[in-house]
């Protein structure tokens, strides 16, 4: 029964996602409703989780539909840390759609079940855990990357109703952006570390050529920050970095 | 507690009055000391208004006094005055921390006044819920609604832009290009903001410096201007030359300086300053007096939608203060009720305690107090919701008659006498 907890995270995600379209029209209930959405929901599924801890004999998502359900936890997580505030409101349009997508997926492709886990070891774990918390990040970083471009475009072509949705701050949404790159970056790189030391010699497949293509862009774009590479530019790097993570790596990591 | 309001407002008040009872902060301060012992006195360009929580005289004895700051009869007050009480009254400050009541609906600045009112008041009970309240239903409206982001004004739009791009305009520093009354009163808004106005440059000096002076800037004469554009994060412009005063190259120039950080450019000036090909560059947002105009039209639009729901917010947080308010004719009733049992049941434990071990004593008194509790919830929860339905007193009557409270006080009053 217990296993049926997906069904309100999911509900929950979902409703946050439809009261954020609506919040876009004037911020009122619908922006508390939505909120409310997102810390019911994340609570449902921190239990979800929880129990899929407890009755796993190993680490239970190791699949890729498993990762997929933590994953959406972590990201979700993440955004509750910003998404409280008034003002950031509008960041949970990029992110809430997208987790109650990846719940539903996770579901279809059976991550959400109790029961299963592979006899992985504490290492394991903990390198899958640190590396989903760097994508996590790395997904919200895009989340306000897509935001940041579309709040430009709007300051840019003169929107007559500019005023009457309250949107992030362009330059704040740049520099949390650029953070929540940096965070993630570090946690990846402990989670490389961590998984390095299982590793065989001169053992290197598709999935870890992928990672290390995402470390590659994103530390550039911090690099090229220091450089004046902020603003649009940065966004756009961003958001190509995120599709490294989103499409290349799902397929090499667990079609591989 | 009763609460009464007295007050002239720009409704009903010519600023030659207005002008008269206004009080800065030290004397509103002073005054409230000297109404006491519940006062608060908020008085802004547009109000002054007495807050009393007394149960006699209280609008007596504020007519009195705006009549003495007035320095005219009572009489000639009464067409510009309103007098509140109660429900009315706390309805009436609700609306006015909203901004509901202020010339430009939604306005913020007056949420800041009528802290800084509760602040120095001298408050009791009553008026110390009543401004909590409104203090709370003002930063629910802003949160909730979008009336205090609907700029009424070219200028107010042009500072509302800033905030879109920059959040917090603390420490962010404006050039000015023109010294005239555009180009202050642009100024003046986003200093309200927090910004700070780095540069004033004009084509002539000492106009400049005149500016400078009153916003705390530096003066510049006019073709100086390219090599500030490096520093500034908003440009404010509004001068009279004929011709394009900052042009693309130039800011071109200024953004390699600059790093990437974003700068938004305010064209004021007709015919403009500011080249139009600049809103082209990265990072350059570039308005002219049309675009804030149809920003402007549009939020003016909203606004009255937003007003709408902003006054379904304080209608019902006045509802609240009504309950809470006619709680207060019961509330002696269910002390004296609550007092009443907790007395006998002292009694019969002292009789009972010599026939009872220290444990079971202990015991009996858990249990007593929790058959107290559970027996007085109901009734409680009745007399408040009675009293919130307007029936309040008579219930407290009934529970008075019924367990003979004032009855016992008097014995009580006779026993102590004796």
């Amino acid at each position: 029964m217990a296993e049926l907890l997906v069904v309100p995270a999911l509900l929950a995600y979902a409703e946050a996602a439809f009261a954020y379209l609506r919040e876009l029209r004037g911020p009122g209930v619908a922006g508390r409703l939505a909120i409310w959405g997102v810390r019911l929901g994340w609570l449902a599924q921190t239990a979800l989780l929880a129990g899929q801890a407890l009755s796993a004999d190993g680490f239970p998502w190791g699949t890729w539909a498993g990762s997929l359900n933590l994953f959406v936890w972590l990201v979700v997580g993440a955004y509750l840390i910003w998404g409280c505030t008034p003002r950031y409101r509008l960041l949970g349009l990029a992110v809430m759609p997208l987790a109650a997508l990846l719940l539903a997926a996770a579901w279809a492709g059976g991550g959400t079940g109790f029961g299963a886990g592979a006899d992985s070891g504490a290492v394991l774990a903990v390198h899958a855990g640190l590396m989903l918390a760097g994508f996590a990040g790395l997904t919200l970083a895009a989340g306000m990357a897509g935001l940041y471009l579309w709040q430009e475009r709007r300051l840019k072509r003169h929107e007559r109703r500019v005023l009457r949705v309250r949107f992030p701050p362009l330059d704040a949404l740049d520099r949390l952006s650029a953070r929540t790159v940096a965070v993630s970056l570090v946690l990846l790189v402990l989670g490389i570390g961590a998984g390095a030391s299982r590793l065989e010699r001169d053992e290197l497949d598709a999935a870890m050529v992928v990672t290390f293509l995402v470390l590659a862009v994103y530390s550039a774009l911090l690099v090229l920050r220091h450089e004046g590479w902020r603003g649009r530019r940065a966004a756009r790097v961003g958001l190509a970095g995120f599709a490294l993570v989103a499409v290349a790596l799902p397929i090499t990591h667990f079609a591989g | 507690m009763k609460l009464t309001l007295v007050g002239v407002s720009h409704h009903n008040a010519p600023v030659e009055l207005r002008e008269r009872v206004a009080l800065d902060p030290a004397a509103a301060a002073g005054l409230a000391r000297r109404l006491g012992p519940e006062a608060v006195v908020l008085s802004t360009c547009n109000r002054t208004e007495l807050y009393l929580g007394r149960e006699e005289h209280a609008e007596e004895l504020a007519v009195a006094t705006l009549a003495e700051l007035a320095g005219s009869a009572a009489e000639e007050l009464e067409s510009a005055l309103y007098r509140l009480r109660d429900e009315a009254a706390a309805l009436h400050l609700f609306r006015v921390a909203a901004g509901l009541d202020s010339l430009v609906p939604g306005e913020g600045e007056i949420l800041g006044q009528v802290r800084a009112a509760y602040e120095d008041g001298v408050t009791g009970s009553c008026l110390d819920h009543v401004f909590r309240q409104a203090l709370h239903v003002g930063r629910k409206v802003r949160v909730e609604t979008a009336i205090g982001e609907s700029p009424s004004s070219v200028s107010a739009a042009a500072a509302a832009l800033a905030q879109q791009v920059f959040g917090e305009l603390k420490g962010r520093r404006v050039l000015l290009l023109g010294a005239g009354k555009t180009s202050e009163s642009a100024a003046r808004n986003l200093i309200s903001r927090g910004a700070h106005i780095g540069v004033v440059a004009n084509r002539t000096l000492a106009h400049g410096e005149e500016l400078a002076r009153k916003l705390g800037a530096k003066a510049l004469v006019l073709d100086k201007v390219a090599a500030e554009l490096a520093a500034a994060d908003v440009v404010i412009s509004s001068t009279s030359a004929p011709g394009l005063v900052v042009t693309r190259g130039a800011v071109e120039s200024a953004l390699r300086a600059r790093r990437g950080r974003p700068l938004l450019l305010v064209d004021l000036a007709v015919p403009r300053d500011l080249d139009p090909a600049i809103n082209e560059l990265d990072g350059c947002f570039l308005y002219d007096v049309d675009d804030l105009e149809a920003v402007v039209a549009e939020t003016l639009a909203g606004r009255r939608s937003e007003a709408a729901r902003a006054e379904r917010l304080v209608a019902e947080e006045a509802e609240r203060f009504r309950e809470w308010h006619a709680s207060l004719d019961v509330v002696p009733t269910i002390a004296s009720l609550r007092r009443l049992a907790e007395e006998i049941r002292d009694r019969e434990l002292a009789k009972a305690s010599t026939r009872l071990s220290e444990r079971e004593r202990r015991h009996v008194e858990s249990v007593t107090s929790q058959i107290l509790a559970k027996l007085l919830h109901l009734p409680t929860v009745r007399m408040k919701e009675a009293a919130a339905a307007a029936d309040g007193v008579v219930y407290a009557d009934v529970v008075r008659h019924l367990f003979g409270l004032g009855e016992r006080s008097a014995e009580r009053a006779e026993e102590e006498r004796s």
